[in-house]
């Protein structure tokens, strides 16, 4: 049966290349390919796309969103695409940005680089002027190597990988990876959560030890004390009773945590066996660990970890009620990047007097200068502004487990 | 004093080691085939324990004799289905047949769990002890570990020195074909040498999963391959070889964590077994037999 859908999708997609050179059935060629990628999605998804069709006149701004709707990572792309919709028809409601109303076409790239391409060149076919995408890590640094050779804007929400925005038309709402490292210390330090401060990270992979690298050095630029640095690897992820000792035996009061929460759960279990309860403190791999199945949520109490958004914060909860009412669940960190990614576009385009009928070339000049002389408070951070290098600059904020839900500091 | 805490924490990552390397060790002593499906075992056996306990509400004890009697039944059905038609073709079919039944239950867990992670609730339910004022804190779980371990490799000893199934099984090991001339069912025999091996799994299951109790479809797969090479190291087809080679590996994994570096210590222990290999190739108990002529 997928094998027919996508023989059929290939067929579309020859269709629609062939027919390219006329630009009289260029658009229903357009509409053919979107409405057979939605096919593929879900039945909210086809509606949406239904409704950009419809309204799908001269001077609009065209945002295209990538990102993971279906498969294991769909959770996240979902947030994302939601996020993005949900601030565009805000947006549009208000009277749109400079006047010219915005659409939202989400491509779904299946947290896979190749398709996520495949999703930009759809998105490219429709009109697209902007990007918001990809998702993950791995698709953004395929899709950002073809929007710099383009000179097409873009923002990825969640793409935190160093290389996610390698091109200077790129952009990120979400820390990257190092910067998590470096804002946790900081977090610590403003805070004066420890005296005495220990590490355990996965020395096998780049998320872990990168994070881990830019704490150390922030740490000691800010005169924190390190006390105990231990590692693991992949393969030996099972068992933290040695690293655990090490941080005890040294007098750590925080332990830094810079891992995914399925290793993390583990570690939160042994130490209390061991009756050692430091402050635990982690970043957004952390994010997760109440949703571990069958997890005594009592032995994450106390936990902080450094997340960019919360729904019970201050200042969210307009967002989370009406994203529930759009949607019938509750917004992930995702849809809160997304969301903040759509209104960074706005205030640039607003900054530069952008208007929807430039090319995306002049329109990605244009942006990326305005990008790095806005300031936003978004739903991830207070005053974000954004370097030439396309990093954000903003406030790190911080949750602590207290039962069994997150609460802001 | 954590010196110690190292140690015991060794010899009990170690004592699982052991039990899972039994299970390896007695089928290649006796069906001369590495059955590398049986780290899977073990996790089939957590997750029997998991199903029954987390989602169904028995209590652990009724949760790890299903898991013992279930994956009893899974190593004999396996080696039915999977191994014994296959007995007296290529050993390379064997092995290649063995590692296509252990992805198969990687997949099927995957199937019925999903690949995230499960909080294992611990079988032990005793409290921790404390020595010298509160200096040193033993889990509960780390006890339990090291004296199954102990009363599993003395009952196995047992049974096959001084009953009439251990006997066939030795005698198997010795010379399958005299030993079928000498009337013993050899079929049967390695069926039970599966049956054990399998029951073995779920115990160490239990015990792996209660002392570190994150459980996914590949909880099994590394350690597998380790209780495999503590087989090899302690000389595989002996049973204090297992004991032996599965304690040092716990101990010398946890002691090279603990005084070289947490992140070498799988090469440290991997190193060590070249050595050891390279000075006694058949392992530290393992006999060298001369073929004859």
């Amino acid at each position: 049966m997928k094998k027919m859908i996508s023989l059929a999708m290939a067929a579309v997609m020859a269709l629609s290349l062939a027919a390219c050179g006329s630009s009289s059935s260029s658009t229903s060629t357009t509409a053919a390919a979107t409405t057979a990628a939605a096919a593929e999605t879900e039945a909210a998804a086809e509606a949406d796309a239904a409704e950009t069709e419809a309204a799908s006149a001269e001077g609009t701004f065209k945002i295209g969103v990538i990102g993971p709707l279906t498969g294991a990572a769909a959770a996240y792309g979902i947030g994302v695409a939601h996020g993005a919709e949900l601030a565009a028809s805000e947006i549009n409601a208000a009277g749109g940005i400079n006047g010219f109303q915005v659409e939202v076409n989400c491509q779904d790239d299946e947290h896979d680089p190749e398709k996520s391409v495949n999703a930009y060149n759809t998105l490219k076919d429709w009109g697209a002027q902007m990007i918001v995408g990809s998702v993950t890590s791995k698709p953004c640094i395929a899709v950002v190597a073809e929007t710099s050779a383009d000179n097409m804007f873009q923002i990825t929400p969640s793409g935190s990988a160093v290389e996610c925005i390698s091109g200077d038309n790129a952009f990120r709402v979400c820390f990257s990876d190092p910067s998590q490292g470096k804002a946790s210390a900081q977090y610590i330090s403003e805070n004066k959560l420890a005296e005495n401060i220990g590490i355990i990270y996965d020395s096998s992979t780049e998320y872990s030890s990168g994070i881990r690298e830019a704490f150390v050095t922030e740490a000691q630029n800010l005169g924190l004390n390190i006390v105990a640095e231990e590692a693991f690897t992949a393969d030996n992820a099972t068992d933290f009773s040695v690293q655990l000792d090490k941080m005890k035996e040294a007098g750590a009061d925080l332990v830094f945590l810079p891992f995914y929460y399925q290793e993390a759960s583990i570690v939160l279990k042994q130490a209390s066996d061991k009756e050692y309860a430091p402050i635990f403190f982690g970043v957004d791999g952390m994010d997760g660990i109440l949703t571990v199945d069958n997890f005594d949520t009592s032995l994450a109490e106390g936990v902080m970890l450094l997340t960019p958004f919360s729904t019970t914060e201050e200042g969210s909860q307009q967002f989370t009620a009406d994203y529930v009412a759009a949607y019938g669940e509750e917004p992930n960190q995702f849809s809160a990047d997304s969301y903040d990614a759509v209104y960074a576009i706005k205030a640039a385009i607003e900054k530069a007097g952008v208007t929807a009928d430039m090319s995306y070339s002049d329109i990605c000049d244009a942006l990326k200068v305005a990008m790095t002389e806005i300031s936003i408070d978004g739903l991830t951070g207070d005053n974000m502004t954004w370097d030439a290098s396309g990093e954000t600059g903003k406030t790190p904020k911080a949750v602590k487990i207290v039962n069994g839900v997150y609460e802001m500091q | 004093m954590s010196f110690l805490s190292y140690l015991i924490n060794g010899i009990s990552l170690g004592s699982i080691y052991a039990i899972i390397a039994l299970g390896y060790t007695m089928v290649y002593g006796i069906a001369k085939m590495l059955n590398f499906a049986h780290g899977d075992i073990i996790m089939v056996g957590a997750f029997a324990i998991f199903t029954m306990v987390s989602t169904l509400g028995f209590p652990p004890i009724a949760g790890v004799l299903f898991a013992v009697v279930f994956c009893t039944i899974l190593g004999v059905t396996i080696e039915r289905v999977a191994y014994r038609p296959l007995r007296g073709t290529s050993k390379l079919a064997v092995l290649i047949t063995a590692i296509g039944v252990s992805y198969l239950l990687q997949n099927l867990a995957l199937l019925i769990f999903g690949s995230n992670s499960h909080q294992f609730t611990s079988v032990v339910t005793l409290p921790n002890l404390k020595l010298a004022d509160g200096a040193l804190t033993i889990s509960s779980v780390t006890i339990v570990t090291i004296v199954s371990c102990v009363v599993i490799i003395i009952a196995l000893m047992m049974f096959i020195n001084k009953t009439k199934v251990g006997q066939a099984m030795l005698a198997v090991s010795e010379d399958t074909g005299a030993a079928t001339l000498m009337g013993i069912d050899v079929n049967r025999t390695i069926a039970i040498t599966f049956a054990i091996g399998s029951a073995l799994a779920a115990i160490a299951g239990a015990l792996l999963c209660s002392a570190y109790p994150s459980l996914t479809p590949y909880t099994g797969s590394m350690p597998g391959i380790k209780a495999f090479v503590a087989a090899v190291f302690g000389g595989i087809g002996s049973i204090p070889g297992a004991f032996i080679g599965g304690v040092l590996l716990g101990v010398i994994e946890n002691l090279s964590k603990a005084y070289i570096s947490s992140q070498l210590s799988d090469a440290i222990v991997f190193s060590v077994l070249i050595i050891v290999l390279l000075v006694r190739p058949t392992g530290i108990l393992g006999r060298q037999i001369n073929e004859k002529v």
